[in-house]
Parts: C-alpha cells; sequence; structure tokens
C-alpha cells in the first residue's frame, strides 16, 4: 500500500461487513433508504450529496455522486452550483467566526 | 434512378454547415476500420468484462435464448442520409451517406409485408427520415392502412426550407414525433450533438407547439428521447419526466407529451468516442454491473420487426447497424419482399455484448425505459 486512496477501494465498501456484519448490514440499509425517492427526488438528493462530498473533501464520495448526479438527469452547471453551495458554506464558516474573533479584540484591546 | 438524384441533390442541401450542426464525421466517410461491424464487435469482445449475455439472459428465464413475443412495431430505418453528425450516432449517419436510402420499390415491399403483419404501429427512422424522397408517401401509406405511425426527427431538419410545412403536414395525419433532445438544458444537448443544436431544437419543438403537438391531443403527441452526453447510464423517465416539463415550460414556455429516456448503445460512432476517450472498458463494465432482469421481457427486439434500408430484416435498428440479421427458420427469407410472418415468429433473436445496452438500469428502447 503506497497511497490513502484507491479508487477500486470504493467497490469493496461492502467488505466492511468482515468484522461484525450486523452493524453494516443496518447502515447500507438505513442508506438505501435515505436516497429513495421520497418528500426529496432522488436526483435532489444526489445533488445534495455531491455537495456534501465536497465539504467533506470524501474522494470516494465525489466519484459516486458524480456519477450518480449524471445519471439522474443532472448536468455539469446544477452540479458545479451544487459544488459552489458547499463552498460557499464552508468559506461561510469560517468567515462568520469572525464575529467570535471580533467580539474578542473589542473585549481585550483599547 | 429518379430517386437517387433526389436523394443525390438533398445531400448536397443539407452537407450545408448551416443546415444542422456536424460537430464530428461519419466513419464511413473517413474510411476507418471501425465503420465495419466486425471490427465493433471485436472492439466490444477485446473488453475484459465478464459479460456472457447468454448466461444473463438464462438468469433472466430466457435459458433458450430470446424469443419473440407479437409482433406490433414495425419498424423501417429508411436511410442513413442525416444533416447532422452527432458525436453518439449509432447509425453513423450523416450527410455523406447518399447510397444508402430505401428505393421506393423497397417502401412497397415493406408495405406489402407490413399488410401481412398485426403490427399497429409503423416506425420510421433514420438518419433523419424526413430526407427520404419517399417519406411522405411511406406516411400517407400507413396512415390510410389505420397505422400509428412515428417519425423519429432530430428536430433541426424542420428548419430547412423544404421541409418547413412538417409539422403542420405531420399533424394533419396524426403521426407522432419522437424527437431528439439529450437535455432540457444547452451543455450536454451542445456537447453532444453539436454546437447550435439546443437553439436550433427550441424553434423546431415551438414550430411543433404551433402545430398542434405537445399539448395532450392524442392524434398529436411529442415525445422527446433523452440520451446521456456520457459513458454513464440513462436516468430514469418517470421522476425526470416531471422535472423536464416543469423546466421546459418555466424556461421556454414550450410544451410536450412524454419523455423517453434511453442508453447509449456502444456501437458505431459512440463506440468510437467510448475507445477515443478510454471509456468503453468502464461504460461496459457500468453497464454489465447494471443487467436488470426485469427489463427482459419488454425488451423491444421482442415485439419488433427492424427492416434497413435495403430491405433486409432485423430483430432491432442496433442488430441491424451490426449486420446481425434476423435468423428466421428459413435464412434465406430475411428479406422484406420474401417476408413470412409465422417463420419471423419462430426466429430466435440475435443477441451480443451490445445487449447490456437494453438491459442495464432502467432498461432501454426505442419507447424508452422497461422496468
Amino acid at each position: 500500500m503506497d497511497t490513502y486512496y484507491d479508487p477500486k477501494d470504493l467497490g469493496r465498501f461492502g467488505e466492511i461487513a468482515e468484522g461484525g456484519g450486523d452493524l453494516a448490514k443496518k447502515f447500507f440499509e438505513y442508506y438505501g433508504a435515505v436516497f429513495a425517492d421520497g418528500a426529496l427526488t432522488a436526483r435532489e438528493k444526489a445533488l445534495i450529496a455531491l455537495a456534501v462530498a465536497h465539504g467533506v473533501q470524501c474522494p470516494y464520495c465525489i466519484d459516486a455522486y458524480s456519477s450518480s448526479c449524471l445519471e439522474k438527469g443532472a448536468d455539469l452547471d446544477q452540479m458545479t452550483e451544487a459544488v459552489h453551495v458547499a463552498a460557499a458554506i464552508r468559506g461561510g464558516a469560517s468567515l462568520v467566526h469572525g464575529v467570535q474573533m471580533l467580539n474578542h479584540v473589542r473585549k481585550v484591546a483599547m | 434512378m429518379e430517386g437517387l438524384i433526389q436523394i443525390e441533390d438533398v445531400a448536397l442541401d443539407v452537407a450545408r454547415p448551416a443546415a444542422g450542426p456536424k460537430p464530428t464525421s461519419s466513419l464511413h466517410s473517413r474510411h476507418v476500420p471501425l465503420a465495419e461491424p466486425e471490427a465493433q464487435l471485436r472492439a466490444l469482445h477485446a473488453t475484459t468484462t465478464d459479460a456472457d449475455f447468454e448466461r444473463d439472459l438464462a438468469r433472466a428465464g430466457f435459458a433458450r435464448g430470446l424469443t419473440p413475443t407479437r409482433l406490433e412495431i414495425f419498424q423501417i430505418n429508411i436511410g442513413r442520409l442525416c444533416n447532422m453528425s452527432c458525436r453518439h450516432c449509432h447509425v453513423d449517419a450523416g450527410p455523406d451517406r447518399v447510397a444508402e436510402n430505401m428505393s421506393r420499390e423497397t417502401v412497397d415491399a415493406c408495405l406489402e409485408a407490413l399488410d401481412r403483419t398485426e403490427a399497429h404501429t409503423v416506425d420510421i427512422t433514420g438518419g433523419a427520415p424526413e430526407l427520404n424522397p419517399h417519406f411522405r408517401y411511406l406516411v400517407d401509406e400507413c396512415v390510410s392502412r389505420g397505422k400509428h405511425v412515428i417519425d423519429r426527427c432530430n428536430l433541426t431538419v424542420l428548419l430547412l426550407p423544404r421541409y418547413r410545412d412538417l409539422p403542420e403536414w405531420l399533424a394533419g395525419r396524426g403521426v407522432e414525433v419522437v424527437c431528439s433532445l439529450p437535455h432540457y438544458r444547452r451543455r450536454n444537448t451542445d456537447a453532444q450533438r453539436g454546437e447550435g443544436t439546443y437553439e436550433k431544437s427550441l424553434r423546431a419543438l415551438q414550430r411543433l407547439n404551433d402545430a398542434g403537438y405537445g399539448q395532450g391531443d392524442p392524434t398529436r403527441l411529442l415525445t422527446l428521447m433523452s440520451n446521456p452526453a456520457g459513458a454513464f447510464l440513462a436516468s430514469g423517465q418517470g421522476a425526470t419526466e416531471s422535472e423536464w416539463k416543469a423546466a421546459m415550460w418555466r424556461n421556454h414556455r414550450l410544451s410536450f407529451d412524454r419523455l423517453f429516456c434511453l442508453n447509449n448503445m456502444p456501437v458505431a460512432r459512440f463506440l468510437e468516442w467510448l475507445l477515443q476517450t478510454g471509456n468503453l472498458e468502464g461504460y461496459m463494465t457500468r453497464l454489465t454491473n447494471a443487467f436488470n432482469p426485469a427489463t427482459v421481457g419488454g425488451l423491444m427486439c421482442r415485439n419488433t420487426i427492424s427492416v434497413s434500408w435495403d430491405g433486409r430484416l432485423f430483430d432491432c435498428d442496433f442488430n441491424q447497424m451490426l449486420e446481425l440479421e434476423s435468423t428466421p427458420t428459413d435464412a434465406a427469407r430475411a428479406h422484406v419482399r420474401d417476408f413470412d410472418p409465422a417463420a419471423f415468429a419462430a426466429r430466435t433473436i440475435a443477441t451480443d455484448r451490445h445487449c447490456y445496452g437494453c438491459t442495464a438500469g432502467h432498461g432501454s428502447s426505442c419507447g424508452g425505459s422497461t422496468a
């Protein structure tokens, strides 16, 4: 093993059941149910997943949900907008902490 | 002879860049090895997937091969001439395909064969079928026989001066228009079919709407047909249709009746694109992994006869392009002028690796998803 991430490992996700299958089984059932059509369409959920995948920076998830979004009829423009949502929230999350910095500065500085 | 002169005249006209986007040219015009069906089948068999369509058919309950059901659809590929040259075309159509167009004699042989079937639908495809000089004659003859007629239209052809009356003409005969539109947004449409296609397609759809198409009238059916712009599977058409309808209305005030979603076939120019971009292996793996046994019962090859421009009989348009002829019990009858309904009904359908394109995911056919 000379790299932490191998694209082939995505297809081996199910092997996580090897060390005790009950939790894995429950997880995959839950996972499947989450992505089914519901109050949100499967396509909308795939776009959310793509944004979250960028938020958590999971390369497996980015590959998987790039394919999934395309197969659910989203195009590059729509997918890019979803990624910008992730970027805006991540950037915003940093910047809004600036108010904490400001509070501190106002307290201690003259 | 008269037909040939007419078609050469049409071909000159549609070869102009303004007549339709041409993001590539036909394999045929480039004389590349992949133009040959055998080379295409060899490329499919050179992939390392464990694809074995017969084994998977057996798993789906068809251990003795694929057999026909009642013949419902009489599909005629009237010619390979086209005013466009899309990158995914499984027909390898284009403005250079002058020779491969149905003669009046073969059209009449099709009509005689049609009269010996109980097919309720005549599905006319191409190329751009409207470019064949006998297209209107064929439509009129089928309509007078009470058949439901489908024109598989690339949309841009409707903007050419000599075909501008077609929306009204087709509407007057109750012909269903099934149009190619990869996506309701510009990017994927132009990527697959060429720069400017999206704009032209919207103008053509407006003309069809103006002629009464796409408003829920069963005699003015407007169906959109979407296939992926790349090496991934088609979306399920149920959920996608409502999204498309809302978006087409919101963005363009255009309406249509139905959306069909179908997979791209690893044949001809889409196969070339897969090879050139290093996507063939991955795409074949995607197709075979997504084999869905529930799609097999409703495969279009089971209720369809597919006639080529030169009158030969096939199980589907894809087999036609790969030269996999229908194999009725008497092989000599695989021509439309010798059509024998009983022998045709007793045949075993020819299959190969490309068939995974119709059995993957939601299933795929000329009528859209099958599962």
